[in-house]
């Protein structure tokens, strides 16, 4: 039924130059609109910042990068970002396999509780954290400015990642294949490992790319509870903000110019796994 | 049994991270009664930085949700050459630290960037004013609109498109009758994540507002202000208020999103 249809409308399409010529006119002025806005709003900004990175020349570009205060920072950046999304995609998991397939009384508000982190602001979320676990925390932890805090904020803000890309996958799995497993004899583990996990692979991953650009490029939850103390629990995104508020501008460029490689780089990982995963479905 | 162990480790890993320590800022709020709390909200300074964040909101979301449904309908509906490339670029933001994108404009709006002179010249203050905050919050919010978008308009397919066509309608009746009614809910769930997004924002603003209070200040440098000033009272006043909007868009995501499968 659709098929005739299409090619129908695809005869009468070819039969209608005057309609093909406004489409390429359409196609024209959308794409003049996308490129213009997002080379106002995205393109020369990002351009400005690599060009003044460069502007000092290259030496200047690597003393900024490879001093100590910012490798230190750094360092604690990727690092931290990197625990937060192991442990994402571990809990992020477990918490979408049980909002899949467990029931209990409350599941709903649980499950539209998963999504407060994207719409809290960041800065809320540090000073909450800091109301429970910092110097007057009801229960006697006090993990305010240390490391500890850094990655309570950091689990908080991207928790939302892994769950949401792993819990689709399961919501439409088919349960015939696990029951296909189990009765020639799999255990409920080999069903899990050799069944169910190689298809929320995809899913486990993009969430962990995705909660580590968000951990790595961080900041208002962490000005509250990290203390921001340099080589101890400053993060990249502080410490290009102190480097501009006191007037060096090229040095925060430099290490900006790191975070945006990074971020480019997940990019282009995430894009890959898009790729993959639809020519998969398509075999 | 294992059930079980699996439920109490999700339960207790949400309690841990999201749900205790909300609950008690709502209790340390109202620790020292409401009266303390109106005061710190009602401060001419707190109630101009709301006023702005408004502000910026109204202005940055109406602007990205046309772009996100145009950038959408490019994806998914045309061919030209650097489509993948487009498809990447547009989670840019999603992925980029606030912070850099704020120091982005900094350096091309400031005295020495390629158009700081410009402005200059003809005595237009777009860096610590409101212009860059605008700039800065379009662009920390740019991809939601059109990533809502994208799957609902490759799963709706473009045959009822194509027949609208053909029965003689135009590009933008067909758009106004067939497209977007069938995209309205992903399009009005792009359009509150961008608006949660655009009261949030708080590292791209803190770099390029100057954070003048009373003038530049905008809710969420106001809460980080009071921490500062040791008026905790007064940041946990703040932040319950941007919590509240933050559940309402919970709450209005809730009810949006079954209705995505119906349409």
């Amino acid at each position: 039924m659709e098929a005739p249809l299409a090619s129908a409308v695809a005869v009468a399409a070819a039969g209608r130059p005057v309609r093909a010529h406004g489409e390429r006119a359409s196609t024209a002025l959308s794409l003049g609109v996308i490129t213009l806005y997002l080379s106002l709003i995205v393109m020369l900004p990002i351009a400005a910042l690599v060009w003044a990175s460069r502007s000092e020349g290259k030496q200047a570009f690597w003393d900024a990068v490879t001093s100590p205060q910012s490798v230190a920072a750094l360092k604690l950046t990727v690092g931290a970002a990197f625990v937060v999304a192991v442990l994402n995609a571990v809990l992020g998991t477990v918490t979408a396999w049980v909002l899949v397939r467990d029931d209990f009384r409350g599941k709903s508000v649980i499950n539209s509780i998963i999504d407060l982190p994207f719409a809290l602001p960041t800065i809320v979320a540090g000073l909450t954290l800091l109301a429970l676990y910092g110097p007057k925390s009801p229960i006697g932890i006090d993990i305010a400015f240390t490391r500890t805090a850094i990655l309570a904020a950091l689990m908080f803000v991207t928790l939302p990642f892994v769950v949401r890309t792993v819990q689709p996958v399961l919501t439409e799995l088919d349960h015939e294949m696990e029951e296909a497993a189990r009765s020639l004899g799999a255990s409920e583990l080999t069903t899990f490992r050799r069944v169910i996990f190689p298809n929320i692979l995809p899913g486990i991953l993009s969430g962990f790319a995705l909660a580590f650009a968000k951990a790595v490029g961080e900041i208002g939850s962490l000005v509250i509870i990290s203390g921001n103390l340099p080589y101890k629990t400053e993060v990249s995104s502080v410490f290009i903000l102190g480097q501009i508020e006191s007037g060096n501008p090229a040095g925060a460029a430099a290490v900006a110019v790191v975070l945006l490689v990074i971020s480019f780089a997940i990019l282009l990982v995430v894009g890959a796994i898009r790729h993959f995963t639809t020519r998969h479905d398509r075999a | 049994m294992r059930r079980y162990a699996l439920r109490f480790v999700a339960l207790f890993y949400l309690a841990a991270i999201l749900i205790a320590p909300l609950g008690i800022v709502f209790y340390r709020t109202f620790e020292d009664g409401f009266g303390a709390a109106w005061e710190a909200l009602s401060a001419p300074d707190t109630i101009h930085a709301f006023k702005l964040t408004l502000i910026i909101t109204a202005i940055a979301v109406p602007l990205n949700t046309v772009f996100g449904i145009i950038c959408a309908l490019a994806i998914v509906r045309k061919r030209f050459p650097g489509k993948g490339l487009l498809n990447a670029f547009i989670d840019l933001p999603l992925a980029l630290s606030p912070v850099v994108v704020g120091l982005s404009l900094f350096l091309l709006y400031g005295r020495t960037g390629w158009f700081g002179g410009f402005f200059e010249r003809h005595d237009i203050q777009v860096l610590f004013a409101l212009p860059a905050m605008i700039l800065a919050t379009i662009f920390v919010s740019l991809p939601f609109v059109a990533r809502e978008v994208v799957p609902t308009l490759r799963e709706i397919g473009d045959e009822q498109e194509q027949a609208a066509r053909t029965l003689g309608a135009n590009g933008w009746q067909t758009f106004r009758r067939i497209t977007l009614p069938s995209i309205r809910w992903a399009v009005i769930y792009g359009v509150i994540l961008t608006t949660a997004r655009c009261l949030g924002e708080y590292g791209a603003v803190a770099v390029v507002s100057g954070r003048i209070q009373g003038e530049t200040e905008t809710a969420t440098l106001r809460v980080e202000e009071r921490y500062d000033s040791f008026d905790l009272a007064g940041a946990y006043a703040i932040a319950i208020v941007l919590a509240l909007i933050a559940i309402s868009v919970l709450l209005l995501m809730t009810l949006v999103k079954p209705r995505e499968g119906t349409t």
